[in-house]
């Protein structure tokens, strides 16, 4: 049999995981401060003996989509979206530094800063945490400011600033957990220019219509490897009946 | 089975909570001192299936992994504290917290529950009761043939006696704060009660310490804004129409593998 079947084969397998990516994009839809995942087909040759006539295809994740969802105001004091380009820093539950989007902040029990799938948000030092106040105000550049309890609005008092980052979209990969890291390992440096809206949160930046297409074409060219597998085994069923003997 | 069959039904689970949450907010557009929710959502576990960086031969390496998402998740249901508007009623028991803070109320069963609901009542012994009969805590005893019931911003409970003068002084309003106020657990009848997450109940005099102030013959009204509920909805309804369309597509791909092949 024609060994185009495995080469079929390999395509069809790869769109079903691609379709796979696609689906997961939808599902998150509205998830805060998401990027959608990029996949893209590559062709692998088989190498060998004779001429090198077939290729397999691989599906990979080639990054992530890097254009910013919408604004969404929201009128709470503690949402916070990244205007631009940057990422908020947060404490990963292994304990290392990660960067989000997401900055659907609230404060925990002991007046920890966390986002809402409750990752600590990592300050210039370490761990923000807030004291008991009156009122708390999240500037444009990160800095947190409280009235203290029992204190008038002349006493505002700075308790620290969120680490906002700019590294190369290219030296960020995403984690099993979702979250972004270097992809050296290292802790990115804090960049002043990063600017914070306060009050809004930052849609998912999947294009639902795109995804949609992507969708249906995905589904097309599944039909189309399918086919050629067919094909391929008719193939080999006419080349059997040829060789019959009185058929 | 197929990673894209499951990735859609958790988009649909997700998409469904948040259906509910707005359902929730809209049937509660007219409910006292109530505070909207909003279903908050995370992207869930990435698998690896193909390692970025790993050895393609001795000398190369793999430019991209393949790394599958799973789907996503909702996951929490955070209660947006922002202030309702204040609207005037004219009734004397009627009081609204104009900023921060809970009313506290004694449960039959001895522990407090919170509320930001102020239209209050007077029980058959004079006590001062929410509208569901629970007592107002720090209880204050409204005493018989009082003409009329004053309420200074600052919680001080004062009544005119007939054939007196001066207004006698029956008790002060409190209110309570938390450090997070979000980690308040719904309980119904307008009342959180106090978790883990929400920290112990600080109480205090209304107006100092960060606390409102009240205000007398008011109600604060919902904060669900009817408007952002139905662009919500909509937004929604749409989300959850394209994943069950990711469902029948993979439905139809394998379909289409299961009869032509």
């Amino acid at each position: 049999m024609d060994k185009s079947i495995y080469v079929a084969m390999s395509g069809a397998k790869e769109t079903l995981r691609a379709q796979a990516s696609n689906s997961h994009n939808l599902a998150n839809a509205s998830t805060t401060g998401f990027r959608a995942d990029l996949s893209a087909f590559m062709s692998r040759a088989i190498e060998g003996p004779g001429f090198d006539s077939r290729a397999y295809a691989t599906t990979s994740t080639v990054g992530w989509d890097q254009t910013n969802g919408a604004t969404l105001q929201t009128g709470r004091d503690l949402d916070v979206a990244v205007k631009g380009e940057g990422w908020i820093a947060v404490q990963a539950p292994d304990g290392t530094e990660a960067y989000t989007r997401a900055g659907d902040l609230q404060l925990d029990v002991t007046g920890q800063l966390r986002n809402g799938s409750g990752h600590a948000v990592v300050g210039d030092s370490g761990p923000i945490v807030v004291p008991p106040n009156g009122s708390m105000l999240i500037g444009s550049d990160g800095t947190i400011s409280v009235v203290p309890l029992g204190q008038g609005p002349q006493t505002m008092a700075n308790v620290g600033r969120i680490k906002l980052v700019n590294p190369e979209a290219g030296n960020l990969e995403r984690g099993a957990d979702g979250l972004f890291r270097l992809r050296d390992g290292t802790d990115a440096a804090p960049d002043p220019t990063v600017r914070l809206a306060t009050g809004a949160i930052e849609s998912s930046n999947v294009n639902t219509a795109d995804a949609m297409v992507t969708m249906i074409e995905l589904s097309r060219r599944f039909d189309l490897q399918l086919k050629t597998i067919r094909t391929a085994e008719d193939n080999a069923r006419s080349a059997s009946s040829l060789l019959r003997v009185g058929g | 089975m197929e990673p894209a069959l499951w990735a859609a039904k958790t988009g649909l689970d997700a998409q469904q909570t948040r259906m509910s949450v707005t359902a929730n907010n809209l049937a509660n557009v007219s409910t006292t001192g109530f505070k909207k929710g909003r279903a908050s959502f995370e992207d869930l576990l990435y698998q690896n299936v193909r390692q970025v960086g790993a050895a393609a031969s001795q000398d190369t390496q793999l430019p991209s992994g393949l790394s599958l998402g799973t789907g996503a998740r909702v996951v929490a249901t955070e209660k947006m504290y922002t202030q309702g508007s204040l609207q005037v009623t004219g009734n004397s028991f009627d009081v609204a917290i104009n900023g921060r803070g809970f009313f506290q109320v004694l449960l039959p069963d001895g522990t407090s529950a919170y509320s930001r609901d102020g239209s209050f009542n007077v029980s058959a012994q004079g006590q001062l009761v929410t509208s569901s009969g629970y007592v107002v805590q720090p209880g204050i005893s409204i005493p018989d043939g009082a003409q009329s019931v004053s309420i200074g911003n600052d919680g001080v409970v004062s009544v005119q006696l007939a054939g007196q003068a001066a207004p006698n002084q029956v008790g002060s309003l409190q209110l309570v704060d938390f450090i997070n106020t979000g980690g308040l657990q719904p309980r119904g009848e307008n009342m959180l009660v106090e978790s883990a997450a929400s920290g112990p109940p600080q109480s205090g005099t209304p107006g100092q310490n960060g606390l409102g102030l009240l205000q007398q013959g008011s109600l604060e009204a919902s904060n669900v804004n009817v408007v952002e509920e139905l662009v919500s909805m909509i937004e929604t309804q749409r989300a959850y129409e394209m994943n069950s369309k990711a469902i029948s597509t993979t439905d139809q791909m394998l379909e289409y593998l299961t009869s032509r092949l």
